[in-house]
């Protein structure tokens, strides 16, 4: 092979083995069995350990008894014999919680529905309309997408006060996209350019609207790209701290990760059972999600990079 | 190419009404598609950051009118010793995290290239951290690195390495270890799994031929592996470069800043100043002199990709 396709990434098998690599041991047999268990098993155990311990930690702290947690020489810290679901009643039942995991999936879900929506049509008419200027408006884009938020916020507030958004879920919905149509038009713009030119032209002899070739068959190829990018933007939208923080005032209209830093973190030296309890629950829709589609996260992650 | 439209359209074009050029003309149809993302983008991205410029050179506070004040703001804090501390520490967190995530990410990429049992399921774990929302994540990590009841401190003591427990958050110097600690963590997901995707693309054949003609590990790490990712590598580290370097989630859920603005950044310096004292206009004009060191980092992105186009020997389309 003299030419090297350095680039061109082959998504699906970063995590679903691929046929190529699994099938044959590769250059692996060259390595003695102890010679592979120190180069090879042994730094991958402490990586993976030092990447999973916060979740373990999190996790068995929500479910520990009170005198247990801080009491760290009677009892074992590493494990617990009597679980308690203590904290989670407490964050379910006796504070906001609920409806600040509502407030996050409705803002989330919102911001990226209307964001696809709009990187849908941008992409298709940069990649397939070529219009004029198409290119420039590409590059734009990508710039956008560096623009981080945390050079935007303090602007964004004073619009949003203007605008009379203050405090209000709206506020969110109107400035996630920001964030998400640059990243979601550049993958999907990826996306389009592997659907073949001949199937619209096939559609145009038959007289198909561009409007009709986008929804009947650009779209419904597309549908891994648009998988990867809901998810992707989803996740963004559930992370994101600083505008929630910044345009979000009464207690029950914040998102989860700005409830939990704010509300929860008060002066009791038994708060840490229901914090990390929270930070579980706020954690685990997505850690499920993820589950649930590895190929399409990688693939937007990778995705976005690649481009 | 996609002229596909033109030979129908072009015969029209000298008699077709207005409104049936707005229907099938490339470039108005082509606008009409951009609207919903332009309108969005422009509103709150593009006019907002001219709009936080503009801020930076007056004296707004939060429910007052600003006037222009020139170079004002910005003669403020060069003289400000706060500011330029989290300068400082904006670079340091920057580079120091940034090293570690390439490092430890490229590590754990080659390691996980390998062929082993359950690899599928060992690359899904790996990307957990950067799934969670960092702000929790962040949490679980200031209740690791806590004064007493750290787990951290609890081991340490248990295998008789230390005799007091470790003010993590409370010394300087550890409370930035312990964050840059949290960043990279958080991080080395990320650059491991791209540039996994990345590796994955090498042929394997490369190797094999290397092998036979005597190449030890590290020579085809170093004349294969590494030349063949550089444009990858060049693209992943700037992302995070920049990311990194406009943190706040983590600092604010971790230190808030403290101790004695040892951990302030420059995002949490401009919230501070901005939100919480009320001093917009200071605080856009600490958002503004990010400004300058992102662009560094874009065009270093970009000669990047320039990079990779004459790699590849083709045009970039």
């Amino acid at each position: 092979m003299t030419d090297l396709p350095a680039s061109k990434v082959d998504l699906k098998s970063v995590i679903s083995a691929p046929s190529r690599v699994d099938n044959s041991e590769g250059m692996s047999y060259l390595q003695s069995v102890p010679r592979r268990l120190v180069t090879l098993y042994l730094p991958l155990t402490i990586i993976v350990v030092v990447l999973l311990f916060p979740f373990y930690w999190m996790a068995l702290t929500s479910v520990k008894p009170d005198e247990q947690l801080l009491d760290l020489d009677k009892y074992n810290p590493f494990w617990t014999w009597n679980p308690t679901f203590k904290h989670f009643h407490k964050l379910l039942f006796e504070s906001y919680y609920p409806h600040w995991l509502w407030n996050t999936m409705y803002v989330a879900i919102c911001a990226t529905v209307l964001s696809i929506v709009a990187s849908v049509f941008a992409a298709y008419a940069i990649v397939r309309l070529r219009y004029k200027g198409a290119n420039l408006v590409g590059g734009l884009i990508f710039l956008a997408y560096l623009v981080p938020p945390s050079i935007l916020f303090i602007p964004l507030a004073t619009v949003v006060y203007q605008y009379g958004l203050f405090d209000s879920p709206l506020a969110l919905i109107l400035t996630y996209p920001t964030i998400l149509i640059p990243f979601s038009t550049w993958l999907l713009m990826g996306y389009f350019k592997t659907i073949p030119f001949e199937l619209e032209e096939c559609a145009l002899i038959d007289g198909a609207s561009r409007w009709q070739i986008l929804v009947k068959i650009v779209v419904p190829l597309a549908i891994p790209g648009l998988i990867s990018a809901f998810i992707f933007c989803f996740t963004l939208c559930w992370n994101e701290f600083i505008y929630a923080l910044t345009f979000l005032q009464s207690t029950s209209n914040k998102t989860v990760p700005v409830a939990i830093v704010n509300e929860f973190v008060d002066g009791d030296i038994y708060r840490w059972g229901s914090l990390m309890a929270g930070a579980l629950a706020g954690s685990l829709p997505l850690v499920i999600l993820y589950a649930f589609f590895v190929e399409h996260y990688v693939s937007a992650m990778t995705g976005a990079v690649k481009e | 190419m996609a002229d596909v439209a033109i030979p129908r359209a072009k015969p029209q074009m000298s008699e077709a009404s207005a409104w049936t050029q707005l229907k099938y003309n490339r470039n108005w149809l082509g606008f009409w598609f951009m609207v919903p993302a332009m309108a969005f983008l422009i509103f709150f991205l593009a006019y907002p950051l001219g709009l936080g410029i503009w801020l930076s050179f007056t004296d707004t506070r939060i429910g007052r009118v600003g006037h222009f004040i020139a170079t004002e703001n910005y003669e403020w804090l060069w003289d400000d010793s706060i500011f330029w501390l989290s300068v400082f520490n904006t670079l340091l967190y920057t580079f120091v995290a940034s090293a570690f995530k390439f490092a430890i990410g490229l590590y754990l990429a080659l390691l996980l290239n390998e062929h082993m049992p359950f690899k599928a399921m060992l690359r899904a774990m790996v990307l957990i951290p950067f799934i969670v929302p960092t702000v929790l994540s962040a949490l679980a990590f200031w209740w690791i690195f806590d004064s007493q009841f750290s787990i951290i401190s609890w081991s340490l003591k248990h295998l008789g390495l230390i005799n007091q427990n470790i003010n993590f958050l409370g010394d300087t110097t550890w409370a930035r270890i312990c964050v840059i600690f949290a960043n990279v963590w958080r991080g080395v997901p990320f650059v491991a799994i791209t540039l996994l995707a990345g590796l994955q693309t090498v042929s394997p054949s490369l190797y094999e031929a290397a092998t036979l003609d005597g190449a030890t590990r590290w020579q085809n790490f170093r004349y294969i592996t590494y030349p063949l990712l550089t444009p990858i590598i060049a693209v992943v580290m700037t992302f995070s470069v920049l990311f990194t370097f406009t943190d706040f989630q983590l600092i604010w859920a971790m230190t808030r800043g403290g101790p004695v603005n040892a951990t302030h950044l420059m995002a949490t310096l401009s919230y501070q100043r901005a939100i919480i004292a009320g001093q917009l206009g200071e605080g856009a004009a600490i958002s503004s002199a990010m400004i300058p060191f992102l662009l560094a980092a874009i065009m270093v992105s970009w000669f990047g990709l320039q990079r990779r186009k004459w790699q590849q020997g083709e045009s970039n389309d």
